[in-house]
């Protein structure tokens, strides 16, 4: 019964037109609503939810002296819990300097080197995820909070475009599963919205915290798709859209997922 | 060390039964995974778990490879008096790391 | 099991086989005994043997708590209980836990005592495939008893890799 189930999904995707239909706002769910409840409880307990050990290093690195210029982020910034509530709710943010928007991990990264005059953290690098989900923990429970001005407008369609789009070996569209076919089993597990609340997250197939860029990447690879460089502004305007898409939903970081 | 992190109640009545809740960063690496050229990456795991409350053990657990990375562990103890509750993780590699927290029994 | 069954799971292997030569080019664990043989049967009854010698095994006095349809091998949430009074006299001593088919039978292993208060413990285990689970506990009078559960283990549908 499973595989024809399955089959018929596949079918389905393969056959069907690649415009998807956006979820209404009311029926949007948290992939934490697709998890067992013992995935729940992980994440629920911050003694449970592995990611609380990221949270923790980003604390210690918070205060620590770097760069040039002898600084610690506490040293601009303060204390966090006060000084970055609601931040990682806002990102990513369109940045006059750069002239487009970026996303926390970039954010983090231009304080290292216009502030601290120090290097940027490599991408994924235990340390740029465990200052990002700490900062990311101080807006927890608040509702993601995107602008959509005329200066995000434009990366906000690239975003859309590009989720809307067929890629790949499978020629299948980002919307094609998660925003058509979410709640439907793919290969035995459900398909979920794919909101982008709980970033960076614990990912039990990672076995390790990581990005909604780390995430966007397996998902290429399951659609055998091209992926990109981590930081490349396809990502960001994807993660832009994402986060908008989500947007009123409260912030699950650190969120943990099968 | 490694980024440990305990949840112990910090107040207990005496002969009240406490839950002691344990996580560590490890990535508990297996020894069968293979690399990238498909030789297995050499077992790295933590293999010892020890709690001991004002010295004496009071729960001990051997890990093999089938515990998951980051190891969590939770069981419970009797809160007998005040004191302190020591922690300690041993493996290969010569891996070890401690914590200890206290706590008040009335 | 019905022959449909055995199409399911020769399918579902042949995936999981290709996509651990995929993971494995790419070295990420997955939880698949894509190195050496797996855990069988016979493996895991002499690793229980190691632990109770030729005393007899009574099932009961203890429940594993395992999620029944496990969303990732990985981390699966583990709790075992045993009844018990926990007193001097009469305790739990340990409790052992094994799998059938992981790449080897022991899980975890925990020593208990009457400070315990209570003969339960909980952690996160990767089980490699759907299969049994079995949980042993030595009382302080040298008796034995067991549980067994078995699990179906899934996996998700866009992995990492290449």
């Amino acid at each position: 019964m499973k595989s024809v189930a399955t089959a018929a999904v596949a079918t389905a995707l393969l056959t069907a037109t690649a415009v998807a239909a956006e979820i209404p706002l009311a029926d949007r769910k948290s992939g934490y609503d697709f998890m067992g409840r013992e995935t729940r409880a992980m994440q629920d307990d911050d003694t449970a939810n592995p990611g609380t050990l990221w949270v923790l290093d980003g604390e210690a690195l918070w205060k620590r002296k770097d760069g040039a210029a002898g600084k610690s982020c506490a040293d601009c910034h303060g204390d966090a819990q006060a000084s970055m509530k609601g931040v990682a709710a806002r990102y990513p943010a369109f940045n006059a300097a750069r002239g487009r928007p970026i996303d926390l991990e970039q954010r983090i990264n231009m304080c290292r080197t216009d502030q601290q005059q120090s290097t940027p953290l490599p991408f994924e690098s235990k340390e740029l995820l465990a200052l990002s989900a700490y900062v990311g923990r101080q807006s927890r429970g608040m509702p993601i909070d995107i602008a959509d001005d005329e200066r995000t407008r434009p990366f906000l369609q690239a975003g859309r475009d590009m989720f809307n789009q067929r890629q790949g070996q499978l020629n299948l569209s980002c919307g094609q599963c998660h925003d058509d076919n979410w709640g439907q089993k793919l290969a035995g597990a459900p398909i979920p919205q794919g909101q982008a609340t709980g970033y960076p997250l614990y990912r039990l197939e990672w076995q390790a915290l990581g990005s909604l860029q780390r995430r966007l990447r397996n998902c290429l690879v399951g659609m055998r798709a091209q992926s990109y460089t981590f930081g490349a502004p396809e990502y960001v305007d994807l993660e832009l859209f994402l986060m908008w898409r989500a947007r009123g939903m409260p912030l699950e970081t650190p969120a943990v997922r099968p | 060390m490694a980024r440990a992190l305990i949840n112990v109640p910090p107040k207990a009545k005496r002969g009240e039964l406490i839950e002691i809740k344990t996580l560590i960063s490890h990535n508990m690496e297996t020894g069968f995974r293979p690399d990238n050229t498909g030789k297995p990456v050499p077992r790295d795991i933590i293999t010892e778990f020890v709690c001991k409350y004002n010295g004496e053990e009071i729960f001990r657990a051997e890990l093999y490879p089938a515990v998951s990375a980051n190891p969590f562990l939770t069981f419970f103890t009797i809160a007998t008096e005040s004191g302190t509750l020591n922690f300690e993780w041993t493996g290969d590699n010569g891996f070890s790391a401690t914590e200890s927290v206290n706590i008040t029994v009335e | 099991m019905t022959r449909h069954d055995d199409t399911l799971q020769a399918t579902r292997r042949r995936f999981l086989i290709d996509t651990a030569a995929l993971a494995g080019a790419a070295g990420i664990w997955l939880p698949l005994a894509t190195g050496p043989a797996s855990a069988t049967p016979a493996s895991m009854r002499a690793a229980i043997r190691k632990v109770v010698g030729e005393a007899p095994v009574t099932k009961g006095r203890l429940k594993i708590d395992l999620p029944p349809l496990i969303e990732n091998g990985n981390a699966v949430s583990l709790t075992v209980a045993v009844e018990s009074p926990m007193t001097v006299e009469d305790h739990v001593k340990a409790i052992h836990v094994f799998t059938e088919k992981n790449p080897q039978p022991n899980v975890i292993s925990v020593q208990l005592g009457p400070r315990a208060g209570r003969a339960t413990f909980s952690s996160r285990i990767r089980l490699a495939d759907s299969q049994k689970v079995i949980a042993i506990a030595q009382m302080s009078d040298g008796s034995f008893w067991s549980d067994e559960i078995e699990v179906i283990v899934t996996l998700a549908a866009c992995l990492e890799g290449v």
